[in-house]
């Protein structure tokens, strides 16, 4: 790779005592993408975000942000990095203007103007200590609606002035279905998928047909999940080509239909009904 | 000027729901040629939308030739929707209408027609693609 990535892993792994939470880690990120990290609670999403900002050390491999490491070189680093971690963790004892002043004093590139303007935007005092602010100020997960527009609408100004690539972890898939055009699915610690939205969305189909075996489709096509009702078959597939099959109806996709997909082929592994099928082959 | 709105539940992408939003208000006579679209960033701080779709979609429709970008000016609407669409195959179309007054005299309804014709298509092209 020539060009250097903002965010690049390369088989990153963080091993808690004998349990990997993250395992054998690879995608990179290009300049400008706003990519979505979802995945189910435990999947390694806030392991991923602590290793890349250097607020843990892997066990294996390595993750770059601007081709550099976020621990050895943090001094070059971490200016160029903006962190949001979902417990929030201020100094609960500090008025909010204290917060402002460790905030322009640890970092070079502080914008003072626009965290002032921000916090006369959402109506908080300056000369209020934090902890007795009302709650939620975490990134997305409990903001009310209006709050999260208004956050995700911040967060891509600035991508639009700025330029800036962003990693954003959220369970919203709606949220993140309009401002991510990048997609990295984590389960069980490892990563399903990584790549363009619209390559994810151009490459994926859905194939509905009378119940069948899915072998013969997965001899073509990557079979990402299946699942069989009495007399129908459901399949997601990551298509090599075109898929002209008289026998399945064939439908596009959408991101919700993508990332569960790849989450049940990560977590269950089985169908749901009752009768049992051949195994099937899944890429 | 026109003002975008995003449908979450439409299933289609959000770049291309700006798209079939300029040549609807173009259909509409709400935008004119000459018409100024929302700046990036307007649509950006109104929709808390990827700037990366709306520079998308403002490329798409000038690939279509329904806009332009003038560069540190913006994007601008042009003569009209050149829709070749109706002027196209008036014989095929003709011949569908036909099959179609005989498939609902049959007693078939919307759905069916659609699932009918969906069928055949795929047949005829798998027939003719590969296997």
């Amino acid at each position: 790779m020539t060009e250097t990535m903002p965010l690049e892993a390369d088989r990153l792994g963080k091993r808690y005592g004998s349990a990997w939470a993250l395992r054998d880690c690879s995608f990179a990120l290009p300049p400008g993408k706003v990519a979505a990290l979802v995945g189910p609670n435990g999947a390694g999403k806030t392991t991923l975000l602590q290793l890349v900002v250097g607020l843990t050390r892997p066990s294996a491999g390595t993750g770059h942000v601007f081709g550099r490491s976020p621990r050895a070189e943090a001094f070059e680093v971490l200016p160029r990095v903006g962190f949001v971690a979902q417990d929030h963790p201020l100094y609960r004892r500090f008025a909010v203007a204290d917060l402002l002043t460790m905030g322009r004093k640890l970092n070079p590139r502080w914008d003072d103007a626009f965290a002032r303007d921000r916090l006369a935007r959402l109506g908080i005092p300056l000369n209020k200590q934090a902890g007795k602010l009302s709650g939620g100020q975490q990134p997305l997960a409990s903001l009310d609606p209006l709050a999260r527009r208004d956050f995700l609408r911040t967060l891509m100004e600035a991508v639009a002035v700025a330029e800036s690539t962003v990693l954003l972890s959220s369970h919203i898939l709606a949220d993140l279905e309009r401002v991510c055009d990048f997609l990295i699915v984590l389960a069980g610690g490892r990563v399903q998928l990584a790549d363009d939205l619209d390559e994810v969305v151009r490459t994926h189909r859905l194939l509905v047909g009378p119940r069948a075996d899915p072998a013969g489709v997965a001899r073509v096509h990557n079979v990402i999940h299946a699942s069989h009702a009495a007399r129908q078959t459901t399949l997601l597939v990551r298509a090599n080509g075109h898929v002209y099959d008289a026998a399945w109806d064939v439908r596009d996709v959408d991101l919700e239909e993508v990332v569960l997909a790849y989450l049940g082929q990560a977590t269950d592994g089985h169908d749901y009904d009752d009768a049992p099928m051949p195994k099937e082959a899944t890429a | 000027m026109i003002e975008f709105r995003l449908d979450g539940r439409s299933g289609v992408p959000p770049y291309l729901q700006l798209v079939n939003q300029v040549k609807q208000a173009l259909r509409l006579g709400l935008l004119q040629p000459g018409d100024q679209l929302p700046t990036m960033r307007e649509v950006v701080a109104q929709l808390a939308i990827n700037p990366n779709t709306v520079l998308k979609a403002y490329r798409e429709l000038e690939h279509e030739g329904v806009a332009a970008g003038r560069p540190g000016q913006g994007t601008f609407v042009l003569d009209s929707l050149a829709l070749p669409a109706n002027a196209n195959h008036p014989g095929l179309r003709a011949d569908l209408t036909r099959w179609l007054d005989r498939a609902f005299a049959e007693g078939l309804d919307e759905e069916s027609v659609v699932a009918l014709f969906t069928d055949a298509l795929r047949e005829a092209v798998s027939e003719g693609v590969a296997s």
